[in-house]
């Protein structure tokens, strides 16, 4: 079921665009201090920059259950991103795979309290309040279009968990009361 | 170096956890997993860290009066492997004893481990929260059932949901 109106650029976007193919990087883990950084705006159309957004649907695509990767997971503190919550059981509007530049949550709307974890936290999880609906604008990488993107359900959970990346804010700068942090269950 | 157990309990006043930490800095020991609330006004803390126990207890020493105090060597760290998936587990309704036996015992009779739990009372409403793990071989739709007529039994609501997490 879709609600949002989806944005067809965002949409049909596809890594294939960046006309590179991604290296495999290594994702950081805290307390590295590079995700306590707040990342540098870029210029999306610096190859350099262009070359990282493809390393981050590369390290994304090869790392199990990863819906999100942002640039200082991956040691860099630029305001970059991928995101794809494709088939993820609690996403409604789904623009698919994508990498967004300088993206800043422009509205927000009806909070909700979910458990998240992330691959630079992995020994925990937390409860963090979220807005349901947001909507986002930033620049496709290797362009100079602004895009918009109004999303809700789990695109906008992580959404907002990877600009808060680009930010450096990690989920345990958010959660939502001091028992709001639990030791991760790996149980499978 | 051992692991050791400190626990501190007594009237709440600002500055207990200040107090309490400073003294263990100063025999070189890292804190390691705590937790310290307030239960009816009283303060309490556990806390698992790694010290030399004389020192630390000779250390905490001028501290106690009103602060209960104790400190012990623990036996070797188990890390916690879960047994199943992971629930909320939360009950509320008017006070009266045994609640908390009645529902934890059901629990454990479907083969459950609660990992963490946390009881308040105000005026006449008790509630009561906890993590458990349920073994995959539990029949979860028992357990429900037999939560629901504990909870009749008592007068108490009781819900056990799933607390899924999402990575991201």
């Amino acid at each position: 079921m879709s609600v949002a109106h989806l944005n067809q650029t965002l949409a049909s976007w596809s890594p294939a665009q960046l006309g590179i193919t991604g290296d495999t990087l290594e994702v950081v883990r805290a307390p590295h201090p590079v995700l306590a950084t707040e990342g540098a705006t870029v210029d999306p159309l610096d190859p350099v920059m262009v070359a990282l957004a493809s390393d981050l649907v590369a390290t994304m695509r090869v790392s199990p259950g990863c819906v999100g990767l942002a640039a200082p997971q991956v040691g860099i503190a630029a305001q970059m991103f991928a995101l794809d919550v494709t088939g993820h059981p609690k996403t409604r509007t789904c623009h698919g795979v994508f990498v967004l530049c300088n993206a800043v949550v422009i509205e927000s709307s009806r909070q909700e309290k979910g458990r998240e974890g992330c691959m630079s936290v992995p020994d925990f999880t937390g409860d963090v309040k979220r807005a349901t609906r947001v909507t986002v604008t930033g620049v496709l990488p290797g362009t100079t279009d602004h895009v918009t993107i109004s999303t809700d359900a789990f695109e906008a959970r992580a959404l907002q968990h990877e600009i808060d990346h680009c930010n450096g804010q990690l989920f345990l700068d958010r959660v939502a009361g001091a028992h709001a942090v639990y030791p991760r269950k790996v149980y499978q | 170096m051992s692991q050791l157990a400190v626990t501190v309990i007594g009237p709440d006043r600002p500055g207990i956890i200040a107090d309490v930490t400073e003294a263990l800095v100063g025999t070189g020991v890292n804190l390691e997993d705590s937790t310290m609330t307030l239960l009816r006004g009283h303060f309490a803390m556990m806390i698992v860290c790694s010290g030399p126990f004389d020192e630390v207890k000779s250390a905490l020493e001028p501290l106690r009066g009103e602060l209960v105090i104790t400190v012990r060597i623990m036996g070797p760290e188990h890390e916690h492997a879960p047994i199943g998936p992971s629930y909320l587990l939360s009950v509320h309704g008017a006070d009266r004893p045994g609640i908390v036996a009645a529902v934890t015992r059901m629990i454990a009779s479907a083969g459950g481990t609660i990992t963490d739990l946390a009881t308040r009372l105000s005026g006449e409403l008790y509630v009561l929260t906890a993590e458990v793990e349920i073994p995959p071989t539990a029949e979860l739709a028992w357990l429900d059932r037999a939560l629901e007529i504990t909870a009749e039994e008592l007068g108490v609501g009781v819900t056990l949901r799933p607390t899924e997490s999402d990575d991201l």
